[in-house]
C-alpha cells in the first residue's frame, strides 16, 4: 500500500502537448502536474478526447511532451533521443493497448517471447501466459482466440518481462463483462504479486473501484484526483 | 529460432505468390547476368590459352615474294621476339560432292616440327611427311562441314595445276578460330577450308623455292607496335609488301572480339532491366506490407525494438526474397552459360573451351541483385520504422480522393460506376501507376530488344545482298587480266550478265592517319554491283575521284573533296594522290570505289580487270558452276547467295533459341509486375471490393473494377514499351559498332506486334491468378478486421 512516503515513479510537471494538423492545432494537454507512486494502481478516468492516451503514451516513452518535464525516478525524459526512449521503454515499461496489437503472424507464445528475449530479467513466456490463466493456449494463433484471450496474452506480453510500471490503454474497451473482469483480475494480481506500478486507462468509471487512486482528466488537464479508501477486488466489480 | 524470424517466415509464406514472382524476376535478371559473363569468361580464357599456348602472333604481313635471307633482317628490327615466315597460297577446290567451286587457303609448315607462332593443333590422324607429295593437313571446320575424314583425296588447282592433296590429319589454328574468307562477311565452311602443307611441298608447287610470301611476329614485352609495323612495311617494301596489321585487323581474332563485346553488353542492359523491375516491385511490395503491418511495427517499437532492429526485420524479409532469386539465378545462369558456351564452342574452334563458373561472377550477380534491392526497398523501411509508435497505433487516415481530370471536365457522365473507380485510383496514385506501366513496359522493351537482332540483321542480308551486291558469284583473276578474257566466261551456259572490276590493294593516308584496303574500279553501268546508301538510296560513281565508305572516311578524317594518298601495295607500287568524291554510308566495311577508267588513269594501266561478279541463271547454276571450276586464270569464285543462304539457316535456328529465352524472361517480367500490382490492389482494396460484394455486386463485376485497372495499365504500358524498347535498340546499335560494321536501327512491325501480343497474353494469365484471390474474397474476415 503506498503510503505519503512512498517512492515517486513518475512526477509531470506542466507537461502540455499540441499536435499540429496543417493549419489547426489540438491541444491534447493543457499543463498536467502530477505523480505516480511505487507500486500503485492508477486509473485514468475522463471523456473522450481529454488527452488520457496522451499522457499514458508520454509516461510510456512513446511521445514527448511538447512543454513541460516528465521525470521518471530523477530522470528526465524530455531529454531522452529517440534511442534512449527505446531502450527506456525496453528495460522499464509494459504496455497493454486497447486493440491488443499481438503479431498476428505469431503464436501466444511466440507473441509473448518477442519481448522477452529483449529484456533483462524476463520470466518465462510459458510462466507469463500462466498468470493469466493462459497456459492451455501457448501455440494458438491471435485468430484462434476471442478478444479477451487475445487481451490476456497481450497482458502476459507486457508483465512479462517484469516491467516497472505497467501501462494499459483501455484494456477492456473491446470486452463484454466476463472477459473484462479476468482480464483486470490479471492486472491486479500483477500490482499485487509482482508490486508493478500500473495505470490503467478505462471509460467505466466502475473500474476505479479496483485502484488505490484515480485520476480524471478533463480537456487537457486534471481534473481530479480520488483516492479510494477501500479498493475492491476484480470480481467484485458490479456493473 | 527467434519469434522475429517465425515471424518472417510466415509472412514470407503468406505472400509466397509475389515472392516469388518478385524472385522470379531477380532471378531471370542474375542468370542473364551470369550466364553471358561466365560464357565471356569462358570464351576470352579459351582464347587467351590458346593463343598462349600455340603461340598466336601479334603483327601480320603478306608480300609478294622475299628470299629467306630477309626473315634474319626482320628478326633484328627492335622490339620482336619471334618471326614465322610461310608461304600462303589460295587455291581452288573441286569437291566431288559439290557443284560450286570451293576455294581453300594453303599455309606452309616447316619441313621439320612445327611452326614458331601459329603452331596447328592436331585433332586427329598425323601431320604431313615433307617427303611426300600431296599430303595436306586439313582445317577441322571444313572437314566437319564436308564429312572428310583422314585419307580422304580432294582434287584442287595449285598454281593453275591440278593435283590431288590427301588428308593426312585434322588441326586447328589459333589464326582460324573462324574461318571466313577475305572479303565475305560470314564463314561458309563448306566451301572454303584452310590448308597446311610442308614447306618442300609447297615450294615446288608454287616455285617459291628459297623465298616466303607471309611473316608474322610475336613482339617483346612492352614493345612499340606501331613503330614495328611501321619499320616492317619499310623493310617489306621490296618484296611486295602488302601492308603489316596488328591483331586488331585480323579477321578471326576480330570477330571473336567482337562477339565478346557483344556478350559484354548482353551482361550489362538485361540484367540492368531486370534489377530495376525487381527493385520497383519490392518497393511496391514491401510498401503495402508495411501499411498493413504499421501497428505491427509500432507494438515491436512500444516494447522496447530499436529501429535498426525493426528495420533490419523488414530488410531480412527481402534479402530472403532476393536470396532465392540469386540462388535460382545462379543455377539458371549456370546453365545458360554452360549451353551458350557450348554453342559457342561448336561454331568457333577451339582446342579446349573449358565452362569457367568464377566464383567472382556470381559473387557480383549477387551484390548487384542485394544493391538493386535494398536501393528498392530503403527509403520505404525508413520511412515505416521512423514513425513514433503512438501515431502508428492510430490508423492511418483515409486516403484522400479527388475528382480525376476527366470528372472535373465533366466527361464522367459518359462513364458508369466501375470506370470511375478506376480512374480516381490512378489519379490518386499516379506515381504507382506510372510505375506499374513503366514495369509492364520494361517486359514490353526486352521482346522488342530480343527480336532486334533478327529485324537488323535480316535487313542488313536483304540490303547488302538485296540492293548492294546482288551478284550470284564473284570471280577472281590471277593477276590483272586483259579485258577479253570476259568472253571466255560469257561463253558459259548460265551466266547471264558479268561486270568487270578492277581491284587494287592500297593504303590509304591522310596525314598522320593510314588504313590498308583496295580500291575496286568499277564501270558505269551497273546493275549487280551497286553502292547504297543507308536511307537506300543509290550513290553514282563520279567521273573522277574515289568514292569511299563513311566509315573509312571517318577512320581517316577525310572530308569531300580532301585529297587522299593512294600507296599502291603492288605493282610498281607507285603513290598518287586522289579527291574524295563522294561518300557511301553504308553498314559494313572500309572500302573504296572509283570508275574503272579514272582508276586505269591513276595507275597509268590499261584496261585489265581483276575479277567480274556475275549473275547466274538459277536453271543452269550447276553447268554454270561446273564449267567455272575448269575457266581458265580463274583463281577462285566466291557464291555470297550460298553463303548468305547458309548463314541464314543457321542463324534462324539460333534465334528461334533465342527467342524463347526473351518471351520465357518478359513474361516472367510481365506476369511478375502484373501480378503483383494486382495483389497489392487487392490487399489494399479488399474492404473496398468487399463491401461491394456484401451490397450486391457479382464477382464478376468486381473484378472488373480490379482488372480493368489492370488493363487499362498495360494497354498503357504498350506504348511505353515500344518507346523504350526502340529507345534500347538504338543504343545497342551504337553501343555494338565496330570499325567492321554498323548494326542498322530497324525494327519490324511483326516486332512490336509480337511484343504487344506476349505482353497481354502474360497480361491476361496473371489476370486469371488474381481472379481467383477476388472469386475467393472472405467477406466477414475482411470486413470484420480492423483496417
Ligand atoms: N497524433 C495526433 N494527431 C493529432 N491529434 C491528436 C493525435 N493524437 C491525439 N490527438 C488529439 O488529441 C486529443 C486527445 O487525444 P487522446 O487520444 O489523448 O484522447 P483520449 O482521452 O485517449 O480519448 P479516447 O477516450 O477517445 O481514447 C484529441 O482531440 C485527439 O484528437
Ligand atoms: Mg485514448
Amino acid at each position: 500500500m503506498p503510503k505519503e512516503a512512498a517512492t515517486i515513479v513518475f512526477e509531470t510537471k506542466k507537461v502540455t502537448k499540441v499536435y499540429h494538423m496543417g493549419e489547426v492545432s489540438v491541444h491534447a494537454l493543457r499543463g498536467v502536474d502530477t505523480q505516480f507512486f511505487e507500486g500503485e494502481f492508477v486509473v485514468l478516468l475522463g471523456r473522450s478526447g481529454s488527452g488520457k492516451s496522451t499522457l499514458l503514451n508520454i509516461l510510456g516513452g512513446l511521445d514527448l511532451p511538447s512543454e513541460g518535464e516528465v521525470i521518471y525516478r530523477d530522470r528526465h525524459m524530455a531529454d531522452f533521443d529517440e534511442n534512449e526512449l527505446t531502450r527506456y521503454r525496453r528495460d522499464h515499461v509494459g504496455f497493454v493497448f486497447q486493440f491488443y496489437n499481438l503479431i498476428p503472424s505469431l503464436t501466444a507464445r511466440e507473441n509473448v517471447a518477442l519481448v522477452t528475449e529483449i529484456a533483462r530479467d524476463p520470466m518465462k513466456p510459458e510462466e507469463a501466459l500462466e498468470l493469466v490463466d493462459l497456459g492451455n493456449r501457448l501455440d494458438h494463433f491471435p485468430s484462434q482466440m476471442s478478444g479477451g484471450e487475445q487481451q490476456r496474452v497481450a497482458i502476459a506480453r507486457a508483465i512479462a518481462k517484469r516491467p516497472d510500471v505497467l501501462l494499459c490503454d483501455e484494456p477492456t474497451g473491446a470486452l463484454d463483462l466476463n472477459t473484462g473482469v479476468k482480464v483486470l483480475e490479471a492486472l491486479q494480481s500483477v500490482n499485487r504479486e509482482l508490486g508493478t506500478t500500473t495505470a490503467v486507462i478505462t471509460h467505466n468509471a466502475i473500474i476505479s473501484d479496483m485502484a488505490h487512486r484515480v485520476i480524471t482528466l478533463s480537456d487537457g488537464r486534471i481534473e481530479s484526483v480520488h483516492t479510494n479508501d477501500t479498493r475492491r477486488l476484480a470480481n467484485e466489480l458490479n456493473w | 529460432m527467434s519469434p522475429l524470424h517465425r515471424k518472417l517466415f510466415r509472412d514470407l509464406l503468406q505472400m509466397k505468390g509475389q515472392a516469388l514472382a518478385i524472385a522470379a524476376v531477380i532471378g531471370c535478371g542474375i542468370a542473364v547476368f551470369i550466364g553471358a559473363q561466365t560464357t565471356l569468361k569462358s570464351l576470352s580464357a579459351a582464347r587467351e590459352a590458346y593463343y598462349d599456348r600455340y603461340r598466336f602472333p601479334d603483327v601480320f604481313s603478306s608480300l609478294k615474294r622475299a628470299p629467306l635471307s630477309v626473315v634474319d633482317r626482320i628478326a633484328n628490327l627492335p622490339g620482336i621476339a619471334t618471326v614465322e615466315h610461310r608461304i600462303v597460297e589460295g587455291v581452288t577446290l573441286d569437291l566431288p560432292d559439290l557443284d560450286e567451286p570451293a576455294v581453300g587457303k594453303i599455309v606452309s609448315l616447316p619441313d621439320r616440327g612445327t611452326p614458331r607462332l601459329s603452331d596447328v593443333h592436331l585433332l586427329k590422324g598425323r601431320l604431313p611427311e615433307p617427303g611426300r607429295t600431296g599430303e595436306i593437313l586439313a582445317e577441322e571446320a571444313f572437314v566437319d562441314a564436308n564429312g572428310f575424314e583422314p585419307g580422304d583425296q580432294i582434287r584442287a588447282v595449285l598454281n593453275g595445276r591440278l593435283q590431288t592433296l590427301t588428308i593426312v590429319g585434322v588441326g586447328l589454328s589459333p589464326e582460324y578460330i573462324t574461318t571466313i574468307q577475305p572479303g565475305s562477311m560470314f564463314p561458309d565452311d563448306l566451301r572454303f577450308g584452310i590448308f597446311w602443307m610442308r614447306r618442300r611441298q609447297m615450294e615446288a608447287a608454287f616455285d617459291m623455292e628459297g623465298a616466303f610470301n607471309d611473316v608474322v611476329l610475336s613482339l617483346m614485352p612492352g614493345a612499340n607496335e606501331d613503330e614495328v609495323i611501321r619499320q616492317l612495311d619499310l623493310l617489306l617494301d621490296d618484296y611486295g609488301g602488302l601492308g603489316a596489321t596488328d591483331r586488331d585487323l585480323h579477321l578471326s581474332h576480330r570477330f571473336i572480339s567482337d562477339e565478346l563485346k557483344q556478350l559484354k553488353t548482353m551482361s550489362i542492359i538485361p540484367p540492368s532491366i531486370f534489377m530495376s523491375v525487381a527493385a520497383f516491385l519490392l518497393n511496391v511490395a514491401l510498401r503495402r506490407l508495411l501499411t498493413l503491418q504499421r501497428e505491427q511495427i509500432a507494438a515491436l517499437k512500444a516494447f522496447g525494438y530499436y529501429n535498426r532492429e525493426v528495420g533490419a526485420h523488414y530488410l531480412q524479409l527481402v534479402g530472403v526474397i532476393i536470396a532465392f532469386g540469386a540462388v535460382f539465378g545462379w543455377l539458371l545462369g549456370t546453365w545458360m552459360g554452360q549451353s551458350m558456351t557450348g554453342m559457342y564452342a561448336s561454331f568457333y574452334r577451339f582446342p579446349k573451351t573449358v565452362f569457367r563458373p568464377e566464383f567472382g561472377v556470381y559473387l557480383t550477380g549477387a551484390i548487384i541483385s542485394f544493391t538493386a534491392g535494398m536501393i528498392g526497398v530503403a527509403a520505404g523501411v525508413r520511412q515505416a520504422v521512423a514513425i513514433p509508435p503512438a501515431e502508428a497505433m492510430r490508423p492511418e487516415p483515409p486516403p484522400t480522393f479527388k475528382p480525376s481530370l476527366i470528372e472535373r471536365l465533366g466527361w464522367h457522365r459518359w462513364l458508369n460506376q466501375a470506370p470511375r473507380m478506376i480512374l480516381r485510383e490512378l489519379t490518386r496514385r499516379p506515381a504507382k501507376a506510372m510505375l506499374t506501366t513503366l514495369g509492364i513496359g520494361f517486359a514490353c522493351a526486352i521482346l522488342i530488344v530480343g527480336n532486334f537482332g533478327k529485324d537488323a540483321i535480316t535487313y542488313l542480308i536483304d540490303f547488302q545482298f538485296g540492293l548492294q551486291e546482288r551478284h550470284d558469284a564473284t570471280v577472281q583473276f590471277h593477276e590483272a587480266v586483259p579485258q577479253r578474257v570476259l568472253s571466255s566466261l560469257q561463253s558459259i551456259p548460265g551466266i547471264i550478265r558479268i561486270e568487270a572490276f578492277r581491284s587494287i590493294p592500297v593504303r590509304l593516308r591522310h596525314g598522320a592517319r593510314s588504313r590498308q584496303t583496295s580500291i575496286s574500279g568499277l564501270d558505269e553501268n551497273r546493275e549487280l554491283f551497286r553502292l547504297i546508301d543507308s536511307d537506300e538510296k543509290l550513290v553514282n560513281l563520279p567521273e573522277s575521284g574515289v568514292v569511299m565508305s563513311s566509315q573509312l572516311a571517318k577512320i581517316l578524317d577525310l572530308k569531300l573533296g580532301d585529297t587522299v594518298t593512294v600507296e599502291v601495295l603492288n605493282g610498281q607500287r607507285p603513290v598518287r594522290n586522289a579527291v574524295v568524291s563522294g561518300m557511301v554510308d553504308d553498314f559494313s566495311g572500309t572500302a573504296a570505289w572509283m570508275r574503272r577508267e579514272a582508276l586505269h588513269a591513276l595507275m597509268r594501266e590499261g584496261p585489265v580487270i581483276s575479277g567480274a561478279y556475275l549473275q547466274i541463271d538459277p536453271e543452269h547454276e550447276a553447268a554454270a558452276y561446273r564449267a567455272l571450276k575448269e575457266a581458265p586464270m580463274v583463281a577462285g569464285v566466291t557464291l555470297q547467295k550460298v553463303a548468305v543462304q547458309s548463314f541464314m539457316e543457321n542463324f534462324a535456328e539460333n534465334l528461334l533459341r533465342m527467342r524463347m529465352f526473351n518471351v520465357a524472361f518478359a513474361s516472367v517480367i510481365a506476369i511478375g509486375v502484373v501480378y503483383n500490382s494486382a495483389r497489392v490492389s487487392l490487399s489494399e482494396r479488399s474492404r473496398e471490393l468487399a463491401t461491394l460484394r456484401v451490397i450486391g455486386f457479382t464477382k464478376a463485376e468486381v473484378s472488373r473494377i480490379l482488372l480493368g485497372e489492370l488493363a487499362f495499365l498495360t494497354a498503357m504500358a504498350i506504348p511505353v514499351g515500344f518507346l523504350i524498347g526502340s529507345g534500347l535498340c538504338r543504343f545497342i546499335s551504337k553501343a555494338l559498332e565496330t570499325e567492321l560494321y554498323r548494326i542498322p536501327f530497324v525494327l519490324n512491325p511483326s516486332t512490336y506486334a509480337f511484343a504487344a501480343a506476349v505482353i497481354a497474353v502474360a497480361a491476361v494469365l496473371s489476370s486469371l491468378i488474381v481472379r481467383r484471390g477476388i472469386d475467393h474474397l472472405d467477406l466477414i474476415a475482411v470486413l470484420k478486421s480492423r483496417e
